[in-house]
């Protein structure tokens, strides 16, 4: 299984020269089976070259899994090219809601006049499903989902083949009102999810003293995540979803934080940056190091 | 696929959420998930029931009413299914009373009683959230 991140953003795109290691787009991540299903989480703005790249490999079948649909994970949705293309066959998974279906919730964002096409005219051939509770296979993977905290209905999602598991948490405040160190763990959102899980990609958007000004918006300190991600024994933690006002410096420092914190094998914990590989094998588990300074 | 964790079964979000709204305020309120377990009780509600949540976790709602005695205004006793807790969980509709409840500490209170069922997507129960408030004479 290959993961390539190709937008780790959160909230809004930051191009520019602060952000030019770790990146600007928003959120979207690719996944690849070891037989080559094409599974996508999240639909930020990194899904325009993803599917510019999707595109000139020919891939027919597309698994969109997208964790709720905040703007940053959806926008780049309609700039996706497989979508226009009608040999394409695109599953769209998502959150359930109890008011409205998944494309009718979509088709507010693709629809005039925030989007010059409807998704009903959108060419390839789409089909919508509720995000799976339970496993469901998708090629040879093995992917479920579950709700989490954040605001409005979101899912974070487990994909595992071959013995090995990444976990896909990007927007998620299990620390809201509780102090997650101390939880028992059947009480902490999230945690069955990435219970064990060899890699997961968690949202980091704030440092600890950030986070005072920002509870209940949804979103993790970075010392939030260390604890949660040593309750659930993970073995590598990807922190994502920055913050659009850290810069690269910043994105580091918040990376040493979370390395003190912790504590011994702290190279077990790193930056997601777009265009980040992640292999993963029955025998190896590949974390490239960050981009060097220019 | 999961390895399983340790503890208990993960418990749904809106349990997780519900939980985290209760341990959070003064009122009291505790919470039954929906096989009828009691699942939490915030420090708030320990007063209403007499003990604390260490020490009558594990029992089901069916058991706390047991222990808990339950009457009218009247001093008429009040089954536990005609209870608002009660009524929420088999009835699945939220409901609300004025009672007597005598804790396990034995000392009697009059309070107000609110209980609601917890419903995800439509139909989905996840628990009965139960609300008290000690009643003004």
């Amino acid at each position: 299984m290959r993961v390539r991140v190709w937008g780790c953003r959160g909230s809004l795109a930051t191009p520019g020269p602060d952000t030019v290691r770790y990146g600007g787009n928003t959120s979207c991540v690719e996944v690849r089976s070891s037989t080559g299903d094409a599974l996508v989480l999240d639909a930020g703005t990194g899904m325009r070259p993803l599917g510019l790249a999707l595109e000139a490999e020919g891939v027919q079948r597309i698994h969109v899994l997208l964790s709720h649909l905040h703007l940053d994970h959806l926008q780049g949705l309609g700039f996706f090219a497989p979508l226009f293309d009608p040999g394409v066959e695109v599953h769209i998974w998502g959150p359930a809601s109890p008011v409205q279906s998944l494309s009718d919730r979509i088709a507010t964002y693709l629809s005039p006049p925030l989007f010059p096409v409807r998704l009903a005219d959108v060419p390839s051939k789409l089909q919508f499903h509720d995000a799976p509770e339970d496993e469901v296979q998708i090629g040879s993977v093995r992917v479920r989902a579950s709700l989490v905290t954040h605001q409005g209905p979101t899912v974070g999602y487990r994909i595992e083949e071959d013995g090995r598991s990444v976990v896909y948490l990007p927007d998620h405040e299990p620390s809201l009102g509780v102090d997650v160190a101390d939880q028992p763990v059947e009480w902490i959102s999230g945690h069955h999810l990435a219970h064990r899980a060899d890699v997961l990609l968690h949202d980091a958007q704030y440092g600890d003293d950030e986070y005072p000004r920002h509870v209940g918006w949804g979103h993790s300190a970075v010392g939030h995540v260390v604890a949660f991600a040593r309750k659930a024994e993970v073995d590598r933690l990807v922190l994502f979803h920055h913050d659009p006002g850290h810069s690269d410096e910043q994105l580091e420092d918040l990376v040493e934080e979370a390395r003190l914190l912790w504590g011994a094998d702290h190279q077990r914990v790193c930056c997601a940056w777009d265009g980040m590989n992640i292999e993963l094998s029955p025998d190896h588990i590949s974390l490239p190091a960050p981009p060097l300074p220019a | 696929m999961t390895p399983e964790p340790p503890g208990g079964g993960p418990r749904s979000l809106p349990l997780i959420l519900a939980r985290e709204l209760a341990a959070n305020l003064a009122t009291p309120m505790f919470l039954i998930d929906a096989e009828g377990m009691l699942a939490y009780c915030n420090d708030a509600a320990e007063q209403i029931l007499g003990r604390s949540f260490g020490e009558i976790d594990a029992r089901t709602a069916g058991e706390l009413g047991d222990l808990l005695k339950l009457a009218d205004l009247d001093g008429k006793p009040v089954r536990r299914r005609d209870s608002p807790p009660g009524v929420a969980l088999l009835e699945r509709c939220p409901a609300h009373c004025e009672m007597l409840i005598t804790a396990l500490d034995g000392r009697q209170r009059r309070v107000e009683v609110t209980a609601y069922p917890l419903f995800g997507k439509a139909d989905d129960m996840h628990g009965v959230l139960t609300v008290f408030w000690e009643a003004r004479a």
